[in-house]
């Protein structure tokens, strides 16, 4: 798949596009912002240090990968993830906030899944993290609902002209997670190998998982 | 509302575009700005529908100039002094001009990992029975409120089949206006996407979460 085209692109509809002041403008507004806060006993400074270390560090999809890979290898908990998902991620200890109601998607031949949020950017923290900037961007929340395999495309995958494209559009707060389709020839691979084939993108649906081929070779 | 954040079929925002990179965060703002709104969020002074509905109240033009993070901020600053926790002259300055506002609930470093685990659940105890069931035809009402509602314009009055059942929810209508929680019945419900655009689609079909007061018999 080829990125090129997105160079261009890269620093559309960000604050990147008026250099000089804007940058520094916004720094000193949410500093001050901030302060008072402080001062108004409002905020503890401390917690807003945890809370950026826990979404920065801690929090991404390598959670949502063991959830795929532990349904791809384990059939009892494909059963389990597919019924309750909530409880089935909880269990591996991915819950709570833009997580508590989860709904996981599973993709077959026939079917594929995308998920999007038109009207914000819900989204499953605790098993992807915090959404990338695409998917809050308002082409993304546009398009996905019309033209999900104009989307895909994009993304630098086509499926075949029969498959069922189904668009969840997040408008309460159910979250979901795709399963991507599990890759041919990775039969009898363990939980943590199959884990380095899912990408946040195929547990959103603007990606398929990949193939062995694919795999870096110093983890493969 | 009818805002700009309402944006599920508009057209002519060109592609998807990936950053190569992808970082988190822009700049150093956006990181305190998100870090911030969690933890005023967390004060428990408004919830999360005011928080969007400050949010979408944007005008059109601003909140489609906007980036994210600064469309954040802008919800914030809104509901700050909506709720009399600080003037517009303390927010602008960073100097405190008036006392703190009693009773606020200033979320802890070390309560931050138990309230992230804990969330905010929107399941109810039902106190009525439900309505409709999966494999029921309904129609999503025709509705314009100028206030907050989850029901995306490109669904409105459009047919379609419950799919999911999840419970009472909160109902994002009432909780954003500060009318309370009154759970009402959520369903997933999947319209054809002929249904909703015609031909000029690609999807199969969509899937929309709707409360009950969204939906009727067809």
């Amino acid at each position: 798949m080829s990125h090129d085209h997105h160079h261009e692109h890269e620093v559309e509809g960000h604050d990147h596009d008026h250099p000089g002041s804007e940058l520094s403008d916004m720094d000193l507004r949410v500093r001050t912002l901030e302060s008072l806060l402080v001062e108004k006993g409002y905020v503890d400074p401390k917690a807003l240090d945890v809370l950026i270390e826990t979404y920065e560090t801690r929090v991404g999809p390598h959670n949502g990968a063991r959830v795929v890979a532990k349904s791809w290898a384990d059939s009892a908990y494909r059963k389990w993830l597919l019924e309750d998902a909530t409880a089935a991620i909880a269990s591996l200890g991915f819950a709570g906030r833009q997580g508590e109601h989860m709904v996981a998607l599973e993709n077959t031949p026939q079917t594929h899944h995308m998920v999007v949020c038109t009207l914000c950017s819900c989204y499953p923290w605790p098993v992807l993290g915090l959404p990338p900037v695409w998917y809050k961007s308002a082409p993304y929340r546009s398009r996905a609902v019309i033209d999900p395999r104009g989307v895909l495309k994009e993304f630098g995958f086509e499926l075949p002209a029969g498959t069922e494209f189904r668009v969840w559009d997040s408008t309460a707060e159910i979250r979901y997670l795709v399963v991507p389709l599990r890759p041919a020839g990775t039969d009898g691979w363990s939980e943590e190998r199959l884990a380095r084939l899912v990408t946040r993108d195929s547990m959103i649906g603007t990606g398929l998982a990949r193939s062995p081929a694919e795999l870096p070779e110093e983890v493969a | 509302m009818n805002g700009a954040h309402d944006l599920g079929g508009m057209q002519g925002f060109g592609p998807v575009t990936q950053e190569p990179n992808e970082a988190r965060f822009h700049d150093d703002w956006e990181r305190r700005v998100l870090a911030v709104t969690l933890a005023m969020g967390a004060t428990g002074t408004w919830n999360l529908d005011m928080t969007r509905a400050a949010r979408e109240s944007l005008p059109p033009q601003r909140y489609l100039s906007c980036t994210y993070y600064r469309i954040w901020l802008e919800g914030l600053l809104k509901l700050l002094v909506k709720t009399g926790l600080a003037t517009p002259e303390e927010t602008d300055s960073g100097r405190m001009l008036a006392p703190a506002a009693p009773g606020v609930r200033t979320l802890m470093a070390d309560q931050v990992a138990a309230a992230l685990a804990k969330g905010s659940p929107t399941l109810r105890k039902a106190t009525v029975p439900a309505q409709f069931e999966v494999g029921d035809a309904v129609r999503t009402r025709q509705m314009n409120p100028p206030t907050h509602t989850r029901l995306p314009r490109y669904c409105r009055g459009r047919h379609g089949t419950i799919v999911a059942v999840h419970g009472a929810h909160v109902f994002p209508d009432t909780h954003a206006t500060g009318q309370g929680e009154q759970p009402r019945w959520l369903y997933t419900v999947r319209f054809d996407a002929t249904e909703l655009w015609g031909a000029d689609t690609t999807a199969s079909a969509v899937c929309v979460d709707c409360w009950e007061p969204y939906l009727e018999a067809p």
